[in-house]
């Protein structure tokens, strides 16, 4: 599976208030959350935002709530994939859970800058900036995250289980 | 090699590909399915997982005495979306016949209310849709927040997918100063390793120093776990839990019996963390990360607008008390709006009892029904650009209590409450003689 768009670069510790404040948890839609994400330290995000677009932070990106709201407004807004250092943990179950792809990769995060044209390959574990030219290598999901990725989310992985329990 | 209290909880809930219960020695890196004790969601996460629910196939949920539901966050409804969601969230209690559904009246701030009414025990696996569920830890439960999607399923299973986390052990000795408790402890922690310095990692509290903290100090601690990135912040069962525990029990009429683990005295830790807590003073962490911690005595000039006292970091009958220890006789500054938010009812009527709330409103400050409210800016105290707040709550990011260019300090109920009658940030001993 293969995503293409330009980076939006963000710093260390972007938490779920900055991605989407909770003034707007009184919404779940992906497209009403989408209009919010990130207006608190970026506010050109949600209007110039380009389906199929990157999100690459530092470490800790999604540190914070447990908000799901958080990987769902990012989704919403056609952000195909999140590259950081590192993720904070419940953001990354979320992420998994809804089908968001995220990558931890410290050499591709090091050398992009802002608008940069990324293409991730999510099977082989690449990305190639443009750019530089430059291709970097991720390390790939453990076994059990990628069952969980390939039925689709979590909730299809337990439907299938649940399905399973009920047949035998 | 032995287990830390993490890897023994863990490993006594593990279950096989039957999803049947089948307890095994767990390590580090482990990913396993684990059959959990405690499903807790609120009035923002909880439209999420019922969303979710019904695409999993199942009409009933997994066992309708071990789901929790809260309406804390935007309740009493601040606005008609508000009122949606904890409509929302009511009806599917009703459905399901979830008995333990608190609603305005009954309910309070979720991590005071569970612990205070038993309904979490020591031993219990207990996962939240809200991410300082990590509270109970205090109580020797291992305890982690989720999304929404993930207790959409808890709900529906019971079970749960874990990563076996590595542990850090943090062991506090020495004297504690005067004015000086668990919210201190933690915000000088955080200050030490950083907003990532635990990521993915269990914490365990430990050490002469803990074992002399009240339950309110410690689950103070155990609630801000996760601001260091920590899945979990444990400490292990003693005396002074189980007291606590057998007198919720009896408030909350709770029967379920509980198991008490340990870590063994080999159990294998990452990393040993050894804090001296004698030259700790009272801490306050500087916007916008809860790591920015430094003692209030070196704060310098800054002038407030706003001090909230309360939350579940620190919305408990004995922060209450400490706060009006302070406050009695002495007036809030006039530029200060001071604001306080009993956890429970519970709370709030025993400090009724206890003349706190009288002495609150005679300093001039006001006095809130329970509710997360202001802490994620949600209602109830919100700032306006520009404005500082000084707060006993978590978090103090980029626009956590409002405008995005006003600013949370953090600190304990006695900074807070001093600093409300300075107008300035100030250490609890320069207004008390």
């Amino acid at each position: 599976m293969t995503l293409t768009g330009k980076a939006w670069t963000y710093g260390h510790n972007v938490d779920t208030d900055a991605i989407i404040p909770a003034r707007y948890l009184n919404m779940s839609r992906p497209e009403d959350l989408a209009e919010h994400c990130m207006e608190d330290i970026d506010l050109r995000f949600a209007d110039k935002v380009e389906p199929g677009d990157i999100i690459v932070g530092g470490d800790n990106f999604g540190c914070g709530s447990s908000r799901e709201h958080a990987p769902l407004a990012i989704k919403g807004a056609g952000i195909s994939c999140v590259i950081a250092n590192s993720f904070a943990r419940i953001f990354y179950r979320n992420a998994i859970n809804i089908g968001l792809p995220i990558l931890e990769c410290p050499e591709a995060v090091a050398a992009t800058e802002q608008g940069d044209q990324l293409t991730v390959d999510l099977t082989a574990g690449t990305i190639e900036n443009e750019r530089t030219g430059k291709t970097y290598h991720t390390s790939p999901l453990p076994d059990f995250i990628m069952e969980i990725v390939a039925a689709g989310g979590l909730v299809p992985y337990t439907r299938n289980w649940l399905e399973e329990k009920r047949s035998v | 090699m032995g287990h830390t209290l993490a890897e023994k909880i863990i490993g006594a809930h593990v279950v096989n590909e039957e999803r049947k219960l089948a307890p095994r020695e767990v390590e580090p890196g482990d990913l396993v399915e684990a059959a959990v004790d405690v499903v807790l969601a609120n009035d923002i996460t909880a439209p999420i997982s019922l969303r979710e629910f019904p695409k999993l196939g199942v009409d009933e949920v997994f066992d309708p005495e071990r789901i929790v539901l809260v309406a804390d966050h935007f309740a009493p409804n601040k606005d008609i979306k508000s009122a949606e969601q904890c409509a929302q969230m009511r009806r599917f209690a009703r459905e399901k016949e979830i008995v333990n559904h608190f609603d305005v009246g009954q309910m309070g701030i979720e991590h005071v209310l569970l612990p205070e009414q038993g309904l979490v025990l020591p031993g219990d696996i207990v996962v939240g849709a809200d991410s300082h569920t990590c509270t109970y830890g205090a109580l020797g439960a291992f305890a982690t927040g989720m999304g929404s999607t993930d207790i959409a399923v808890a709900m529906a299973t019971g079970i749960v997918w874990l990563r076996v986390p590595e542990t850090v052990r943090f062991v506090y000795t020495g004297e504690l100063q005067p004015w000086v408790g668990g919210k201190d402890l933690i915000l000088y922690t955080i200050g030490q390793i950083g907003v990532s310095g635990a990521l993915y990692r269990a914490m365990e509290f430990a050490g002469p120093v803990i074992e002399q903290l009240s339950m309110a100090n410690r689950l103070t601690m155990s609630n801000m776990a996760i601001e260091a990135g920590g899945k979990a912040g444990l400490i292990t069962v003693d005396e002074t839990t189980r007291t606590y525990v057998e007198a919720a029990r009896e408030r909350g009429q709770v029967e379920r019996d509980y198991t008490i683990y340990a870590p063994d005295a080999d159990a294998a830790y990452e990393q040993v963390i050894e804090i001296d807590v004698s030259q700790i003073e009272p801490q306050v962490a500087f916007p916008h990360l809860p790591e920015n911690a430094r003692p209030a005595s070196e704060a310098g000039t800054v002038k407030l607008d706003q001090a909230v006292i309360g939350s579940c970091t620190n919305g408990r009958l004995e922060d209450l008390r400490v706060a009006a220890q302070v406050l009695k006789g002495k007036r809030v500054h006039p530029d200060v709006r001071c604001i306080i938010l009993p956890g429970t009812q519970t709370v709030y009527l025993e400090a009724l009892h206890e003349g706190l709330i009288e002495t609150f409103i005679e300093a001039g400050a006001a006095v809130s029904t329970p509710t997360c409210g202001p802490c994620l800016g949600g209602h109830m105290g919100i700032l306006a650009a520009g404005e500082r707040a000084i707060s006993t709550t978590n978090r103090n990011f980029v626009g956590r209590m409002g405008h995005p260019e006003s600013e949370v300090y953090l600190s304990s109920p006695a900074v807070a409450a001093a600093s409300a009658i300075a107008g300035i940030i100030t250490p609890p001993q320069e207004v008390i003689e």
